[in-house]
C-alpha cells in the first residue's frame, strides 16, 4: 500500500519517539515539536494526515487550516468518521485529534488513528508509572532520613525507629511520610 | 440532598467568569448542582469534548455553535447558545514597534474611533493574530478593516510572545491576554471590540441540542445558576472578589482582571489608561439574552465567508439561540423577557425603555462603529 505522508506536532520526544516507532517503518512521519510557524510548515509539507495532542493549544491552527477554502491549498478536514464515532471518541479519550485530507478513506486512517490512540495510552501509562516511581522513591528517602534522626537523638536501633514513627502515625491519623517530614522540620529547627 | 453532578469546560479568559463564579460562589450548588469545570486547551478542543459528551456544556464563542449547526469546521452536529454569557470583551493590540510608528505618524490612541485607527494602522499590511477562525474577533476585525486581511490563529495566552517572536504585528483576543501583553510590555491596545460593534455577542452557554432536549430539568438548572451568576457579576462592588476568585483559574493577577471587569484599561507599557464604555458586560440590558438576530448575523457573515446559502445559514443560526428556553427557564427566575425575540442590530442609541413580555426592559446602546443597522429580516 502507497506509504502516506503523516505530521505529528508533538513538544515531547518520548512520545514522539512512541509514534515513530508504531508508523514510522509504513509512512512517512515528519515531527514538528514547535509552535512556531506550525500553520506555514503544515502547509509546506501538505501531508496526509496530522496528528496533534488534543491538549496542544496549537490545535486551533490546524482547524484554521482545515477552514482554507481556496483551492490552491490542500482541504485538511478534522477526522470525524460518521460511520464509526467509537474511534473518534476514543482518540479524544485518549487526547489526540487527527486531521486528514479530503478524499483520504477511512479503512486507511483507522489502523494510524488506532495504533496513534495506543501510543498516546502506552506514554500516558509510563508517565504514570514514573511519577509514582519517583514518589516512592522521594518518600522513602525521607522516611530514612527521619529514621536517622531518630536512631541517633534516643540511641535506637533502625527497626524500633520506624515502629516509633508508625506509632506516631497511627496515633495521629497521618500518614508515616508526614510524621517522617515532620521530624525532619523539628530536627532542623533544632539544629 | 445530593447534587447532581454536571461538567462544564471553559478557556482561560475573564469572560469564563459566570461558569467559574457559579462553581466557587454556591450558585450551582443551589441548584442542586455539582458544576466541575474541565479548563479547554483550546476552542476546538473544548467543541469536540462537548460534542463527544466529555463535558455537558461549555463556555463558547458565539459563532462556534452556528458554525457546529452549519457544519463549518471539523464537526457537524447541532449545538445550541441557550443563553449569552457576556457581551464584547475582545480587545485589538498592535506591537510596539507598530505603536510607535502610529504615534510618530500622529496617531492619538483615542480609544474609541475606528476610521482613524484603520487610517493609521494599515491593518492590510499587517499580519493579525486571532485566536480562533471561527469567532466574533474574525467577524469585528473585517467590520473594521475590510476584507483583505492576513490572519494567523493564535492561541490567547501565548499573543505576546507570538508578538516578540516577529510572527505577528497586530492580535485581536479576548481579555485578559491583550492586557497581559501590555503587562509584559510587548504590546499597545488600540481599540476594544466594542468600538466597532457596543452590543458584540461574544460568549453564549452551549450545549448539544439532543443533550438540552433530553435533560429539560438539569438545563434549567444549569441555565439559572450561570444568570444568577451573570446578576452578581455585574455589580461593581463584587469586582474586587469576582477578580480574585478569576484569578486563581486563569494564572493572571487580581489587579489586571479588575482593571478588565472596571472597563479601565491600561493601554501602555508607560501606564496611560483610557476608559471604554460597556467594555465587557455579563448582565445589564439584557446582555444574557440570545438575541435571534445576532444568530442572523452571526450566520449571515459565516455562510458568506464559507460560501453557504445565507437565507438557509440565517433560518439554521436563529434556531441555535434558545430564546425558547431562554423565556421558559429564565423567566419565572426573574429575568427581563424582551417583548420580541428579534431586533434591529446596532439601533439602540442611548439606554432606553423596549416593549417586554410584562411591562419595559431596559437596552443599552449596541451601535455598529459605522452607524449601520441589521435588519434579520431583509434580504
Amino acid at each position: 500500500m502507497k506509504r502516506l505522508s503523516i505530521v505529528l506536532v508533538e513538544k515531547l520526544p518520548e512520545r514522539a519517539a512512541l509514534i515513530a516507532e508504531a508508523l514510522g517503518r509504513d509512512h512517512d512521519l515528519t515531527v514538528i515539536d514547535t509552535d512556531k510557524g506550525l500553520a506555514r510548515r503544515i502547509a509546506d509539507l501538505a501531508p496526509d494526515l496530522v496528528l496533534i495532542d488534543l491538549a496542544n493549544p496549537s490545535r486551533d491552527v490546524l482547524e484554521e487550516l482545515s477552514l482554507a477554502s481556496s483551492p490552491m491549498e490542500r482541504p485538511v478536514a478534522m477526522f470525524v468518521d460518521r460511520s464509526d464515532q467509537g474511534l473518534t471518541r476514543a482518540a479524544i479519550e485518549a487526547g489526540v485529534s487527527a486531521y486528514v485530507v479530503d478524499g483520504l478513506r477511512a479503512e486507511r486512517i483507522t489502523p494510524i488513528l488506532d495504533a496513534a490512540i495506543a501510543r498516546f495510552h502506552m506514554f500516558q501509562r509510563v508517565r504514570a508509572e514514573l511519577a509514582a516511581t519517583r514518589a516512592a522513591l522521594e518518600e522513602r528517602k525521607i522516611i530514612d532520613r527521619a529514621k536517622g534522626i531518630l536512631m541517633k537523638a534516643k540511641g535506637i536501633g533502625e527497626d524500633e525507629a520506624y515502629a516509633l514513627m508508625r506509632r506516631g502515625a497511627m496515633d495521629q491519623k497521618r500518614k508515616i511520610i508526614d510524621i517522617a517530614q515532620a521530624i525532619i522540620t523539628a530536627a532542623e529547627l533544632l539544629k | 440532598m445530593s447534587l447532581t453532578p454536571i461538567s462544564v469546560g471553559f478557556l482561560p479568559l475573564v469572560d469564563a467568569a459566570p461558569f467559574i463564579i457559579a462553581r466557587n460562589l454556591g450558585f450551582a450548588a443551589e441548584e442542586g448542582l455539582d458544576l466541575s469545570l474541565t479548563r479547554a486547551p483550546s476552542w476546538s478542543a473544548l467543541r469536540d469534548l462537548l460534542a463527544f459528551g466529555s463535558v455537558d456544556a461549555a463556555h463558547m464563542l458565539s459563532p462556534v455553535p452556528v458554525a457546529a449547526s452549519l457544519g463549518i469546521g471539523g464537526i457537524r452536529m447541532p449545538i445550541d447558545a441557550l443563553m449569552m454569557t457576556s457581551q464584547g470583551g475582545e480587545m485589538l493590540a498592535v506591537s510596539r514597534p507598530v505603536a510607535r510608528r502610529m504615534r510618530d505618524a500622529g496617531y492619538g490612541f483615542d480609544f474609541a474611533d475606528v476610521p482613524a485607527a484603520r487610517a493609521a494602522l494599515g491593518a492590510e499590511h499587517l499580519r493579525i493574530g486571532i485566536p480562533f477562525a471561527l469567532s466574533l474577533h474574525v467577524e469585528l476585525l473585517h467590520r473594521a478593516f475590510g476584507g483583505a486581511l492576513d490572519l494567523h490563529t493564535v492561541p490567547p495566552p501565548q499573543m505576546a510572545e507570538a508578538l516578540d517572536a516577529g510572527e505577528i504585528d497586530a492580535f485581536i483576543v479576548g481579555e485578559p491576554w491583550a492586557s497581559m501583553a501590555v503587562e509584559r510590555g510587548k504590546a499597545e491596545l488600540l481599540l476594544p471590540g466594542t468600538a466597532i460593534w457596543r452590543g458584540a455577542p461574544e460568549k453564549v452557554l452551549a450545549m448539544r441540542r439532543d443533550r438540552a432536549d433530553e435533560a429539560p430539568d438539569l438545563t434549567a438548572r444549569l441555565m439559572r445558576a450561570v444568570w444568577r451568576s451573570c446578576r452578581w457579576l455585574e455589580s461593581p462592588a463584587n469586582r474586587l472578589p469576582a477578580s480574585e476568585i478569576l484569578a486563581r483559574h486563569i494564572d493572571v493577577p487580581p489587579e489586571v482582571i479588575e482593571r478588565i471587569m472596571a472597563h479601565r484599561l491600561v493601554i501602555s507599557p508607560d501606564g496611560e489608561e483610557r476608559r471604554a464604555p460597556q467594555f465587557l458586560q455579563f448582565f445589564d440590558g439584557c446582555a444574557t439574552f440570545p438575541w435571534r438576530s445576532q444568530a442572523a448575523w452571526i450566520g449571515t457573515r459565516l455562510a458568506a465567508r464559507h460560501g453557504l446559502d445565507i437565507a438557509t445559514a440565517r433560518g439554521t443560526a436563529m434556531s441555535v439561540f434558545r430564546t425558547d428556553l431562554y423565556r421558559r427557564n429564565l423567566g419565572p427566575a426573574g429575568a427581563d423577557l424582551p417583548a420580541a425575540s428579534s431586533r434591529l442590530e446596532g439601533a439602540v442609541g442611548e439606554p432606553s425603555l423596549h416593549p417586554a413580555a410584562a411591562g419595559r426592559v431596559i437596552l443599552l446602546p449596541d451601535p455598529f462603529f459605522d452607524g449601520a443597522v441589521f435588519d434579520p429580516e431583509a434580504g
